[in-house]
């Protein structure tokens, strides 16, 4: 163990960081963008996940092939919080364009790990520096100039791990797993893990506090991120065609769902059973997607807000002619081109009301990579189920950072196709209305193109249609046909997925979220409760329409502090013409909305000025 | 039969031409596009495909209206302005055993569809794209569409200045693999091309003049009745022999290309234009820009490719159409994600 190399004594430097932080804190590498320092981030932070220690990866990257900065946040902590930590303690600082900046922006007692041509080390005197000459031990250990780049990336994982008491055999077998089956890779790679473990042993004197240590809670864990994890969970419903244009930040998306369809969906004889196809733009990955899912297949696509604006009008077209389609939002920063690395939760309210005229969609909102997983899998099902176009609004804090996460467990049900007549059925039957409904649940049945009956075939529109889907300018019959799809959207909100109670202890203040700022807010509820001695409950939104469940929860508390990532509080808004009007009253909104993922903090702080300031104006 | 005499004429499926027919149009009476709907009904009854495994696409405009006035028995997907290429690629894609027609119009197509019109030509993906080509925009009372000719005239005196958008060149250069232009007013041509569409396996473009009686068949149109019959230059004659048909044809060898086509049929395009070889792309796309230079309007087939593989081909796509795969082929089983589970532990 690393640890043992440090003598008790070492700890007490110049700034009399006397008490240990182990397993608390948040490390910041600073680099510049299309310089590989991903592999060597990645590496880091799976150590620490092999020590383990519950982590977390933020990637904060511009907008840019090479050259700008790009900055890596790992977060250890042993409370399991997972969410952007708001003030990095560590830094290692090896972009010489922002590394004043970052130094400066350290917190007092932080500690700085600096290319020592840099000469950053008299910019401050409370926090600790450790100065190494990265350049000068690149080239002793690589003579290849072109590999010079890459190298130096995995020195200061050694540096870092030695620093850290981060044992050097969970490096080891962490890269090994990486470069399985490159030996001259992972030799090249963990030399130089070894030459920044050797320097820092040999010439650094620890004398800062934070230490990670060996815990036991990552066992059986997985690390994976939330555009992995929804393509996983696409190919495990059945996808079969998925078209798409790329985009930041989703077009992992389908990256990672051609990957597993290649690996899995291919036949005996070589035949595959699924068809991605990259589109010109959004307008047809949408009409691609619609028409697939009109003649059958599990079709996909993932956008972002741009692309999410373009899908508008035929949005509306699978909303009135009951056509299904999923469509993934992995939501960057708007309006407009906006900044487009940076997260947001701000297409709730245009992809809940996408296109023009009463058009509404159903909206699934998973938390975490495993709900990505889970609500990828249910959005197929939801879309056969009711006919419609389904959105799964995730967020590039979700879909492109790592997260930790309980392993996926397979799909207990088989798929559910929906309501589609054979051609036996056809015959049983003597024919069918394609928009009547027969059942009661506003549904009507559906014909596939191809099935061999004579009564089989519908015409498909986006003009007003009759139940026999015949055009109709009739009052009479355009209104029956919105009032059945004002109530189909109404039976949704019981088959959408469930919210989720995090907290129902009685309290009388509540708090409702959705997608990715579930883990700052449940890290801001413990704060809330040790500084303040507040107790509070929090119910997490994973769909719209709104479940009962979340009328009940506002109904039984209070105030509700509705926290969300964008400037206009769109679920607040959202929920807002759903909630009885006494209910309306309650809500108070929590915001965060300047690209960074929400970090606990904030919200604690917002939640302070709003909750004992209304206190006092009682 | 006994009662052979109540006995309609049925086609080599058995089936009679009503089995083909849609429902009655809504256009304007003596509407070239229900002209062409007339011959996609024969063209079908006569090569006896089965209704059902048809599908009818369109986008928006007179034009994409049409599906619903011919084979009531095929599923249609009437969609959004200028997107048919997009629904039916998706359409396709999930099922690519069906025959599918595409119906557009010259707006649908040139302007609001172009993005998407020339990324399906490339696809070459197994279709038969109609554009029903009356230069104007009918719905919203006749103002010119991008294939109105220089020089053409609106009702209004307004004269169109805009070089015109020649989709047949387009669809030549960009991988369509059967292009051909016909005119609503020859019902043996248009039948011809469309019974060898039919036949052909991949993006068949098939451009029709088709006038507008209301906004666009006065003197000073050259998207006129008038107008076609002065100068419609058939560059080849074209003849169809299905593959069912055992008829022999007296084309003396020379003067007829002959093609074989994917299903065993034959198309037979006796030259009218000297030399004119439908399978040499440069030569027919200058050919047509000549033409635009003389004021000629050519029809006829301009080129086919029998070899390229369609977009399906390309993707490798099993036999069966994959939106009806069964979940033990669509779904991978537990081990699958067991696996995945321990690669990222």
């Amino acid at each position: 163990m690393a640890t043992a190399d440090l003598a008790l004594g070492q700890l007490e430097g110049e700034h009399g960081a006397k008490k240990r932080i182990v397993n608390d804190f948040s490390i910041n590498v600073a680099t510049v963008n299309g310089s590989g320092s991903q592999s060597a981030n990645s590496v880091l932070l799976k150590s620490i996940f092999g020590m383990g220690v519950p982590v977390s990866g933020k990637n904060l990257f511009p907008s840019n092939i090479a050259g700008q900065p790009t900055w890596f946040l790992i977060r250890a902590s042993k409370d399991g919080y997972v969410a952007r930590k708001h003030q990095a303690e560590v830094l290692i600082a090896l972009n010489p364009e922002t590394a004043q900046a970052d130094v400066l922006a350290l917190p007092s007692g932080g500690v700085a790990i600096c290319e020592e041509s840099l000469k950053l080390n008299q910019l401050r005197r409370d926090i600790v520096f450790y100065d190494v000459p990265f350049d000068k031990i690149t080239a002793s250990i690589c003579p290849e100039a072109k590999l010079r780049k890459l190298v130096k990336n995995m020195i200061y994982v050694g540096v870092a791990a030695q620093l850290l008491a981060i044992d050097l055999g969970v490096v080891e077998a962490g890269l090994r797993r990486q470069f399985a089956k490159k030996q001259k890779v992972f030799d090249l790679n963990f030399g130089a893990v070894k030459a920044g473990y050797d320097y820092a042993r040999a010439n650094l004197f620890k004398s800062d506090p934070y230490f990670i240590e060996p815990m036991d809670k990552t066992a059986g864990k997985i690390i994976i991120d939330g555009n992995a994890a929804c393509g996983m969970g696409a190919v495990f419903a059945g996808v079969t065609v998925v078209a798409w244009y790329p985009i930041t930040p989703s077009t992992s998306v389908v990256e990672a769902t051609t990957d597993l369809l290649k690996n899995l969906r291919v036949t005996p004889e070589g035949k595959a059973t699924f068809a991605v196809i990259q589109a010109e733009d959004e307008l047809a990955a949408i009409g691609m997607v619609l028409g697939a899912g009109w003649a059958g297949a599990r079709s996909m696509t993932a956008t972002s807000g741009p692309g999410i604006s373009l899908m508008a009008e035929f949005s509306g077209l699978g909303y009135f002619a009951e056509i299904p389609g999923v469509i993934f939002d992995v939501q960057r920063t708007g309006p407009s081109t906006g900044m487009p690395t940076r997260t947001q939760q701000s297409d709730l309210l245009s992809v809940a009301f996408l296109s023009h005229g009463d058009t509404k969609h159903i909206v699934l909102l998973p938390g975490s990579v495993k709900e990505c997983f889970e609500l990828s899998m249910a959005a197929f099902d939801l879309a056969e189920r009711m006919q419609t176009p389904v959105f799964v609004l995730t967020d590039l804090d979700l879909g492109m950072n790592n997260w930790m996460s309980e392993p996926f467990g397979y799909p207990e049900k088989p798929l559910d196709r929906g309501k589609v007549l054979t051609a036996e059925d056809l015959e049983r039957l003597g024919g069918f209305a394609r928009y009547r409904d027969v059942d009661g649940d506003a549904i009507g049945w559906r014909t596939l193109p191809g099935t061999r009956h004579p009564k089989a075939a519908y015409f498909t529109r986006g003009t007003g249609h009759t139940d026999t889907a015949a055009y109709t300018e009739k009052p009479e019959e355009y209104q029956a046909l919105m009032e059945r799809l004002a109530l189909k959207f109404e039976k949704a909100r019981e088959l959408v997925p469930a919210p989720v109670v995090v907290r129902d202890t009685g309290a009388q203040i509540g708090f409702l979220a959705f997608g990715s700022t579930d883990c700052a807010l449940t890290e801001s509820l413990d704060q809330i409760s040790k500084r303040y001695n507040v107790q509070t409950d929090y119910l997490r939104i994973r769909a719209y329409p709104f479940a009962q469940a979340i009328r009940e929860f506002v109904a039984r508390h209070e105030r509700v502090y509705v926290v969300e990532q964008n400037r206009d509080a769109q679920l607040a808004s959202l929920l807002k013409l759903d909630l009885p009007a006494d209910q309306v009253v309650k809500l108070r909104s929590i915001l965060h909305y300047n690209g960074l993922p929400v970090d606990a903090e904030s919200i604690t702080e917002q939640f302070a000025v709003k909750e004992f300031s209304h206190q006092e104006s009682l | 039969m006994a009662t052979a005499v109540v006995s309609p004429k049925v086609n080599h499926i058995g089936l009679p031409i009503l089995e083909y027919r849609g429902g009655k149009s809504t256009l304007c009476a003596g509407c070239g596009h229900n002209a062409i709907s007339e011959r996609i009904v024969d063209a079908l009854y006569e090569m006896g495909v089965e209704p059902e495994r048809v599908m009818k696409m369109s986008g928006i405009g007179c034009s994409s209206k049409s599906p619903a006035y011919f084979l009531n028995r095929a599923h249609s997907f009437n969609s959004v302005h200028g997107r048919m290429p997009a629904v039916s690629t998706g359409a396709i894609l999930a099922n690519h055993t069906m025959t599918t027609i595409g119906v557009s119009g010259d707006g649908d197509t040139a302007s609001i569809g172009m993005g998407q019109f020339v990324h399906l030509l490339r696809r070459n993906l197994p279709m038969i794209y109609i554009i029903e080509n009356n230069g104007v925009y009918g719905l919203t009372k006749g103002q010119f569409s991008a294939t109105a000719d220089l020089g053409s005239k609106l009702k209004t005196g307004v004269v169109n200045e805009l070089p015109p958008i020649d989709t047949c060149a387009m669809a030549i250069q960009l991988g369509a693999t059967f292009v051909a232009r016909s005119f609503s007013g020859d019902k043996k041509q248009l039948l011809s091309v469309l019974k060898a569409a039919i036949a052909h396996k991949g993006t068949v473009l098939l451009d029709v003049i088709s006038p507008c009686v209301t906004f666009n068949d006065h003197e000073g149109s050259t998207k006129s009745y008038k107008f076609m019959q002065e100068n419609d230059e058939p560059i080849n004659e074209i003849g169809f022999v299905a593959s069912f048909d055992e008829i022999e044809v007296d084309y003396s060898s020379g003067e007829v290309y002959e093609v074989e086509m994917h299903d065993g049929s034959n198309l037979r395009l006796r030259k009218l234009l000297e030399d004119y070889d439908p399978t040499d792309k440069p030569n027919a796309v200058r050919t047509l820009m000549e033409a635009h230079d003389k004021d000629e309007i050519l029809t006829g087939v301009f080129y086919i490719n029998t070899e390229k593989p369609t977009f399906i081909d390309q993707l490798g796509l099993v036999d069966e159409p994959l939106g009806t795969l069964p979940e033990s082929l669509t779904r991978p089983p537990k081990e699958a994600l067991e696996a995945l589970m321990a690669a990222l532990k």
